[in-house]
């Protein structure tokens, strides 16, 4: 489980005449023919739009944060847009703007972002601007970290069920293998000590070196927060083991109540062992919480000073357009501004989250308990004709054909229960949120009454 | 191994008490050691013990391993050794400024143009927010920017730029956006080829002297090596198929697997353009011997000399060759001078290699509403003829200047029609006709002289004495200061 898929190559024959590629280049490490994306391509050709093509595949895959966009809009069209352009010096700032490509990035935009954190967990810890490096992307983040912590054929444990681009983002150029850390719903899915020393064990049986444990914090897909104490023994197992600890927390500014949210930096902040924080790395992006995935930033945190070098030198690979940077400095800086969009988009997904929960208990179908994020992960283990993984992929392929929902299988995740699956709720009008419910309540009722009439 | 003292058990007698006390003892430590080597070892030697008390562990200071970064990530952080990065380190020192800092280090190691800036800033501030922010209906629609769009780059985007490149490429060869993918500059460009089309281990052959920054680029995280093919003034640095051959059977016999061959054309740091003759040996070549070509043409549009550009797309369209082997690079940061936008493109003959970068594209794409500010300004015709022909005079007047104020001090230059630099023959001013000769010069240019220009060594020169200066960010009357502090050099060094 985890290990990278290999395509055989076909034999190089140098009589053929035809080049050959890299492993890299033929291997199908990028997932992309897994259910998680095959729903995409079946809401492609087919999308569902409210006037044009009301009973297309409605998206419920894509965790997409359009929900606060209104409030984005109105600032970027009244606050000054020529100056947010080019930063405070306005158009002569094109200058600099043009040229500057220094992969330490613009100071101005790196204390945004770290205010921009620090305002998110409440001022329960404090980021130091020089140590965020900004890439395009968590995506590239999470890459780059998997590169500098682990060597080809080394591991990172994962706790199930996981985000599927992981298998890519981690695995494909870097050669590192996931060793997953099972979790199931006998405790809401929370991260055991004894799930990571066995998941340790395992790795070590296989003669495979542990590297480090990377989390996600609030949790992608179960849609809630890690404990503090989950959090704690968490720190103290890489202690022990003397491995790093990852946490991308990129839903972090999309917990419905701020107080129920620990980041990894609350607890480190009350360290002063450098041996115990150097190993403490978080990865943030403006892609979920401030809803831009279009604008490409992202942004490694490391308490380690050889791991921040190290990442910055490698981010030439991945720099954010200074232009980019430059818009968002001023935004992002905008403290009233910031502070009411925390609080307004905390709010309405709260609000999406109740109605979505609320919608499916009236159709008979329950979710597990979520905090946070753009999605719901919902329990339809009792639907399964069979109570495995084909099973699973079964009902996923009715409910995406006959209901046209796309939603992502558990399996996808490497869920261990079979059953479970990702409701994302936040990339839709409320409009479209009601209609996905109402054929989920059809469908309900046709089942129903199917087994009246057969009992 | 924990030791226990056993207590002397209390015996009556002297002898007793001896033997009373000896033998237990014994005992006890027999024990010890059979119970030590029936333990199973630790896990791992580093482990700490688990304790209750968390505050405890985490103040155990000392005790704790650091712990570290993967084999690979040790050298990145290194700091380099090669000139060429100590020279750019060292110019923000103290860089020169015409007005603030007369005695500053003056910078002629970046290859950057600001020549056209003002044609640049002109178009920025009458379109900038229109292109980016403008929607169907004329209304800003925030979701036309913010959204997730394809990671190879809209439509729009990749439309425009073969537009463009077919443009300024001479107009012979045109471009078909699906064979395209834009990343986010030339850098992640090259490395996502490395990635596709070379293992672990593999290596480009590569003509030198070369760009420094592509030992980088290409062996940070690929593991692909690279293997010069060294090239001569009597040449004027123009690779040959002898050379290549003889480059390609040493790596043979080294048990080395070549994948390809890797070249810029404009040449960086040399400036010389590749004649259809030389780029058609190279693709006859490569395919006699199964491998790929990366032709990096980042330069194409900073051509100012006479001799005419030839893009490798043209040859491997030309029907004559098995084209999937040819991949091509380009880029906004030398030609429209935007490094900071970060804009590069792949363009390959080779399907699966468009399929795979196209999927890797999610670690280096460009944001969208820099996306829409390039589509607009790659598709305003009017104003890519007036910036093309402005940006290809300007160099052309500059690298005039310069040339003919290093001819005057008796420096030659090598023969050069196209890049943001020349490649300068300084071994007339070398005390010893060697590397060592050379890395001297450097620093006393870097000192004493005060100016950063990029030595032969960096670039792996195999002929002592040349340097690269980039020109392209100097005023015209930079340029006798720079040429003062040369001869003055020559004449301290002379005395």
């Amino acid at each position: 489980m985890g290990l990278p898929l290999m395509m055989e190559r076909s034999s190089n024959n140098n009589n053929n005449n035809v080049v050959e590629l890299s492993r890299v280049a033929v291997s199908d490490t990028h997932g992309e023919d897994s259910p998680y994306f095959a729903g995409w391509k079946a809401y492609d050709e087919n999308p569902y739009d409210e006037s044009h093509n009301p009973s297309g595949v409605i998206q419920m895959g894509l965790a997409e944060n359009q929900v606060s966009f209104d409030l984005l809009e109105t600032y970027l069209e009244k606050k000054n847009p020529e100056g947010s352009m080019w930063g405070t010096k306005g158009a002569p700032g094109f200058r600099e703007n043009a040229l500057f490509q220094d992969y330490h990035g613009l100071k101005t935009f790196r204390q945004a972002m770290a205010s921009f954190m620090e305002q998110i967990r409440g001022g329960k810890a404090r980021f130091d601007p020089d140590r965020i490096v900004l890439t395009a992307g968590a995506t590239a983040a999470n890459e780059l970290l998997t590169f500098i912590l682990a060597d080809p054929n080394d591991a990172l444990l994962v706790p199930t069920p996981y985000y599927p681009g992981f298998d890519r983002d981690l695995r494909w150029r870097t050669g590192v293998k996931i060793v997953p850390i099972h979790c199931d719903s006998s405790n809401h899915f929370q991260i055991t000590p004894e799930a990571l020393e066995s998941a340790y064990q395992t790795a070590r049986d296989a003669n495979i070196r542990v590297r480090g444990v990377l989390i996600t914090n609030p949790s992608n897909p179960l849609g809630a927060t890690v404990q503090k104490k989950v959090l704690e023994d968490l720190l103290d197992f890489c202690v022990r083991k003397n491995i790093h600890l990852v946490s991308d927390e990129i839903y972090s500014g999309s917990v419905f109540h701020a107080s129920e949210f620990t980041s990894v930096a609350e607890i480190v902040e009350n360290i002063d062992d450098v041996s115990v924080k150097e190993r403490v790395h978080i990865v943030y992006s403006l892609s979920k919480d401030l809803g831009l995935p279009g604008f490409r930033v992202g942004t490694i945190y490391s308490y380690n000073d050889n791991v921040v070098r190290t990442a910055r030198r490698m981010s030439s690979f991945t720099l954010v357009s200074s232009q980019t940077q430059h818009m968002l400095a001023s935004m992002l800086s905008d403290e009233e501004f910031t502070e009411k969009y925390i609080r307004i988009n905390r709010e309405r997904l709260r609000r999406r989250y109740e109605t979505i929960v609320e919608g499916l208990k009236k159709a008979g179908i329950e979710c597990l308990k979520g905090n946070a994020g753009l999605f719901c992960w919902m329990n339809l283990g009792f639907l399964l004709e069979k109570k495995t993984k084909d099973g699973e992929l079964q009902l996923w392929d009715v409910i995406l054909k006959e209901l046209k929902l796309n939603i992502s299988p558990g399996s996808s995740c490497h869920c261990s229960e079979v059953g479970w699956f990702r409701v994302c709720f936040a990339n839709m009008s409320e409009n479209t949120l009601e209609i996905a419910l109402k054929r989920i309540h059809e469908f309900m009722d046709r089942r129903r009454r199917k087994e009246k009439m057969i009992n | 191994m924990r030791l226990i003292v056993p207590l002397r058990g209390v015996i009556q007698g002297r002898g007793g008490l001896f033997v009373g006390s000896l033998i237990p003892c014994c005992l006890f430590y027999f024990l010890q050691l059979y119970l030590k080597r029936r333990r199973p070892p630790p896990s791992d030697p580093t482990e700490l013990p688990r304790t209750s008390s968390r505050t405890n562990l985490f103040s155990r200071g000392n005790s704790i391993g650091r712990v570290r970064v993967s084999s690979r990530a040790v050298p990145v952080a290194k700091p380099s050794d090669s000139p060429y990065y100590i020279g750019l380190e060292r110019v923000k020192t103290d860089p020169y400024n015409r007005i603030t800092n007369t005695d500053g280090i003056i910078q002629l190691g970046l290859a950057e143009s600001t020549l056209c800036f003002d044609l640049l800033q002109r178009w920025m501030s009458e379109n900038l927010m229109e292109s980016m922010m403008q929607s169907d209906d004329g209304e800003f629609d925030i979701s036309s920017i913010a959204m997730y769009k394809p990671f190879e780059g809209l439509l729009e985007l990749r439309v425009a730029f073969a537009d463009f490149m077919s443009r300024i490429m001479g107009g012979n060869v045109s471009f078909d956006p699906s064979n395209m993918v834009i990343t986010a500059g030339g850098t992640p460009a090259i490395e996502v080829l490395a990635f596709c089309l070379a293992d672990h281990g593999n290596a480009f052959l590569i003509p030198t002297p070369y760009y420094p920054g592509f030992d980088r680029d290409i062996k940070f995280r690929t593991g692909v090596e690279l293997i010069p093919v060294h090239c001569r003034s009597s040449d004027n640095f123009t690779v040959t198929v002898s050379a290549l051959e003889q480059a390609l059977n040493q790596a043979r016999k080294r048990g080395s697997k070549v994948s390809g061959i890797l070249f810029s054309n404009p040449s960086n740091p040399v400036g010389n353009i590749l004649s259809r003759e030389t780029l058609q040996d190279i693709l006859r070549f490569a395919q006699e011997k199964n491998i790929h070509v990366i032709s990096d043409e980042i330069f194409a549009g900073s051509v100012y000399g006479d001799k005419e550009f030839v893009s490798m797309a043209e040859i491997a369209g030309s029907g004559e060759f098995d084209k999937s082997r040819v991949h091509i690079i380009y880029g906004l940061s030398k030609d429209l001078s935007i490094p900071g936008f970060r804009a590069g493109v792949i363009y390959s003959f080779h399907e699966d290699v468009v399929n795979a970068a196209k999927k890797l594209m999610r670690f280096s794409s460009v944001p969208v509403p820099v996306q829409r500010i390039l589509i607009s300004l790659l598709s305003d015709v009017r104003f890519i003829e007036e910036y093309m022909t402005a940006h290809r005079q300007r160099i052309r007047d500059k690298h005039i200047r310069f040339v003919e104020g290093l001819k005057q001090l008796g420096i030659p230059c090598a023969e050069s029609g196209g890049g943001l630099y020349c490649w300068v023959d300084m071994s007339s001013l070398l005390t010893s006709y060697s590397e060592k000769g050379e890395l001297e010069l450097f620093e006393k240019l870097l000192t004493a002289a005060k100016i950063n220009a990029t030595p032969g060594t960096a670039c792996y020169c195999i002929e002592p004495g040349w340097f690269r200066c980039c020109f392209t960010a100097l005023a015209d009357e930079d340029i006798p200061v720079i040429m003062e502090r040369i001869r003055q050099l020559r004449e301290s060094s002379r005395s």
